[in-house]
């Protein structure tokens, strides 16, 4: 009888080795965060990208309508390559697009604006990055969705392409 | 000259209790950066890399230390940003059960075989 249950588990046992190793193997082996869990918007006063007066999110985030966070920086060459679909999404009246300005030196910043034109309604100095570490960001550019209720239903990691403008616009309508 | 003496005594004590308290904050600091996974490196913790990302969390942990969080108040807020992804030891719950118990139970499961082999070989050896 033991002779014939030690095959049966060294089977049994082998096969569940094999499941979980084959299943592992379609799995990304790099880590992809979870995009569509929604969130509260952190509460932060942050310093005015131009009166360099300090802010309260409350304030900030006040109206009833759907934001858009989006991080950048002058440094930052995707967000330049991203640049042209925000100045199209910041013709939508019916959001507001809110910049965060990234571990940025601002004169290189003020000089990005200037070249590539202003697409946010109210942009936001983080200086150190925690302001970002709030929205749970992993770096620049990176763009939230705030809903009316200010939580952050979605979040797109990198630039924003036609796709994920098109995706922003049926969200936000 | 006596109350200078013990005033000069006082503010050296409490000179002191300031640098063991900074101390004890810096170990935990290091502890919890330590315990901080940095979510743009490949395999390195918060505590040695120099990434964006990583001193940022670092000001964070900092910051969350001065307001008298607690370790797992500074795990549980990072978990609500990013998941329980960013802490290398993971907490006890539905997701995670079979990974803290599968080791014990494996180990039970070898003990006892074990533990009937020597009883069975006594028990061969008596006979």
């Amino acid at each position: 009888m033991k002779n014939k249950l030690t095959p049966i588990i060294l089977f049994i046992f082998l096969t569940f080795c094999f499941v979980v190793f084959y299943k592992g193997l379609n799995n990304s082996n790099t880590y992809t965060p979870n995009t569509n869990h929604e969130k509260n918007i952190p509460t932060f006063k942050a310093e005015d990208f131009n009166s360099n007066v300090y802010l309260d999110s409350k304030n900030i985030f006040g109206e009833d309508i759907y934001y858009i966070v989006n991080i950048w920086a002058s440094w930052c060459i995707p967000c330049r390559k991203e640049h042209p679909l925000l100045m199209e999404l910041s013709k939508n009246q019916s959001i507001k697009l809110i910049g965060l300005n990234y571990r940025d030196n601002l004169k290189n910043a003020k000089m990005f604006i200037d070249e590539l034109g202003n697409p946010y309604a109210q942009t936001l100095i983080d200086k150190n990055g925690t302001l970002s570490v709030g929205f749970g960001a992993y770096g620049v550019p990176e763009t939230f969705i705030i809903n009316k209720n200010k939580k952050i239903v979605k979040k797109f990691i990198g630039p924003i392409s036609k796709k994920t403008l098109e995706e922003i616009k049926t969200i936000t309508k | 000259m006596k109350i200078l003496k013990f005033l000069i005594i006082m503010l050296l004590l409490m000179g002191f209790s300031q640098l063991k308290s900074g101390e004890k904050n810096d170990e935990v600091k290091n502890k919890i950066l330590k315990n901080i996974r940095c979510l743009i490196c490949q395999g390195q913790s918060v505590y040695d890399s120099e990434s964006d990302f990583a001193s940022s969390i670092k000001l964070i942990v900092d910051s969350k230390i001065n307001e008298k969080l607690s370790e797992e108040q500074i795990y549980e807020y990072l978990r609500e940003k990013y998941g329980d992804w960013i802490i290398y030891h993971p907490k006890f719950d539905k997701n995670t059960y079979i990974l803290w118990l599968l080791p014990i139970l494996l180990f039970l499961f070898g003990g006892a075989i074990i533990y009937k082999k020597k009883i069975k070989n006594k028990n061969e050896k008596s006979l």
